[in-house]
């Protein structure tokens, strides 16, 4: 049997008496797209920045590969091949798109001290240009990327958790604020990022009809709960989930 | 190959800076070499907050240290040449030390973290008799030798200055185009994203200030030579905030930046001397009326230029390509 990349279990964190993350616990296996879908307050987030150690959780286990994460930073993570985005866009806004990208793998290439003096590309260049071509940003590939409509800097933002490689790579709602024809670019951008590398993603949306199409199995939160956890088609049809949250 | 203007004005620099000297009179050559000095430590100083990020007000504690470690190490009869690289690196350890507090707090409460430590350093430098000479300071700091030539007269030790000044800038150039200096940038725009890349936060903190206090280290050194007197008020607080003023008025965070900051926060106080005992209100008002048009720094101008150019390129991409609705 092929052991899950990803292992939550029990994960908790409460803030005075709201206890945002309540006992959740779900894996995600190697090569699969996991949604995270809920109204809002219902814990998505907390629960991301859990996993990703910009939270420390009250209790619970988060296993990376076997390993136990629980208490490791971002950085740790980022190092174990976690990538992730943020619910709004973090590009470095006076850095030109190029050395966003750059900056976003350096750090997994050679010693500290090695990259004092390195070339400013750092041997990244050629992996540069296959992600400018993949997400179809060249263009502007020495443009500053605070210079860039709100759609080509979502672009840039995701790009730059690819450009290391990882193995696990957590979306806060990549959607959000983009319209439907760059959507649909992002859906099969990650679609083919995760068929072409068999990498995992967790991905947090609003966007049922995104959900859907892209994800293998969805999780649903509610107050901090784990609602349901299936298939898409599963989901669509589990009578608490529409009551809950899907509604009609 | 197209240059850029900037390179070509700094090479039009470079070659005056080179060429001129010989014709300057005993003042001249003594303001030129003052400047120098202090376009090293606003070099460091622009590492640390301009592309850092790191609010630091006690850039003149470092300068005073390096003099202080010269002025000690000739004293006791060993080399200048040993008492400038002990400078730097003694600067570096203590800069190192002084970014602890960066890992906590940020903003205006780190400056105020570092305007303490440059207080108690110039209270060292002013209590402790034994080491420093107290208010009286230390007297006839020599100048030094290279390869038999004596660099004790003005020209030959401003030329000493040139050099140093050049190679450190060469040196930092060659850092903020290496992943440092992405790591650097990364670190003063957005932190939390820089650390989820990877980015070793807490370590680029640290380097940041170290390496910024070592330039003011090392024109700490070139300074007390140059003034062969060593003593508290020059490394008052007072003169990290006219530091810091030359690094913002130049442009933060952009490599010439220092280099102008340091022309209006030296030689223009100098050039207004004119207007006799109102030459220090025409600095102020020129600073204040800098920083209304230009808050970004003389060297604004050209980002500015060049942030409008991008947005006609944004404006023609959009009407090429629109976004679907």
């Amino acid at each position: 049997m092929t052991a899950p990349v990803l292992k939550v279990t029990g994960l908790t964190k409460s803030y005075g008496a709201i206890r945002a993350v309540d006992g959740v616990s779900f894996d995600v296996m190697p090569g699969e797209i996991f949604g995270v879908i809920g109204p809002n307050g219902s814990g998505k987030t907390t629960m991301f920045n859990s996993v990703l150690g910009q939270i420390k959780p009250d209790a619970g286990t988060i296993e990376l590969h076997g390993h136990d994460i629980t208490r490791l930073s971002p950085l740790e993570l980022n190092r174990r091949g976690v990538g992730r985005t943020f619910q709004s866009l973090q590009v470095f806004g006076k850095m030109t798109v190029r050395d966003n990208l750059l900056v976003a793998a350096q750090e997994h290439r050679g010693t500290m001290a090695g990259r004092m003096f390195a070339p400013p590309d750092n041997g990244l260049g050629a992996r540069v240009d296959e992600l400018l071509d993949l997400f179809r940003i060249r263009n502007v590939a020495h443009r500053r990327a605070g210079s860039l409509s709100y759609g080509q800097q979502k672009l840039v933002d995701i790009a730059m958790a690819f450009m290391s490689d990882p193995d696990l790579v957590l979306l806060d709602e990549p959607c959000a604020g983009v319209n439907p024809a760059l959507i649909a670019r992002i859906g099969s951008l990650l679609e083919g990022l995760n068929r072409a590398r068999r990498r995992s993603f967790i991905v947090i949306e609003h966007n049922m009809d995104f959900v859907q199409q892209l994800c293998h199995r969805v999780m649903v939160m509610v107050e901090g709960r784990v609602l349901a956890i299936g298939t898409p088609a599963e989901i669509r049809t589990n009578k608490q989930v529409l009551d809950a949250y899907l509604g009609n | 190959m197209r240059m850029r203007p900037r390179w070509l004005v700094a090479i039009a620099g470079s070659a005056v800076l080179l060429l001129v000297p010989p014709f300057l009179k005993g003042y001249g050559l003594y303001l030129l070499s003052y400047w120098l000095v202090f376009v090293i430590a606003t070099m460091g100083l622009n590492l640390t907050v301009g592309y850092a990020g790191q609010a630091s007000l006690g850039q003149a504690a470092f300068l005073g240290i390096g003099a202080y470690c010269v002025a000690i190490v000739m004293k006791a009869g060993l080399s200048f040449w040993l008492g400038l690289p002990l400078s730097g690196v003694l600067c570096f350890v203590v800069g190192l030390a002084l970014g602890f507090p960066a890992l906590r707090v940020q903003a205006i409460y780190l400056a105020f973290a570092t305007l303490g430590f440059n207080v108690a350093v110039w209270l060292v430098m002013r209590n402790e008799e034994w080491l420093t000479g107290g208010t009286s300071g230390i007297n006839d700091v020599g100048r030094p030798g290279l390869f038999g030539l004596s660099l004790e007269g003005n020209l030959a030790y401003y030329y000493l200055i040139l050099a140093v000044a050049s190679l450190l800038a060469a040196l930092l150039w060659g850092l903020l185009r290496s992943p440092w200096g992405k790591a650097f940038t990364a670190l003063r725009d957005n932190p939390i994203r820089a650390e989820s890349l990877g980015v070793h936060v807490q370590a680029y903190t640290l380097l940041a200030f170290a390496i910024g206090a070592s330039y003011a280290g090392v024109a700490g050194a070139l300074f007390a030579s140059l003034v062969q007197f060593v003593e508290p008020t020059p490394f008052h607080v007072g003169a990290s905030f006219t530091m810091y003023l030359m690094v913002v008025v130049g442009g933060s965070g952009t490599f010439f930046g220092p280099v102008l900051g340091a022309v209006i926060g030296v030689l223009l106080p100098e050039w207004l001397r004119f207007a006799q005992g109102w030459y220090l209100v025409a600095f102020g008002v020129a600073v204040i009326l800098l920083m209304l048009w230009l808050p970004e720094g003389l060297l604004g101008i050209p980002d500015r230029l060049r942030a409008r150019s991008e947005a006609r390129d944004a404006a023609r991409d959009a009407a090429a390509h629109p976004e679907p609705p």
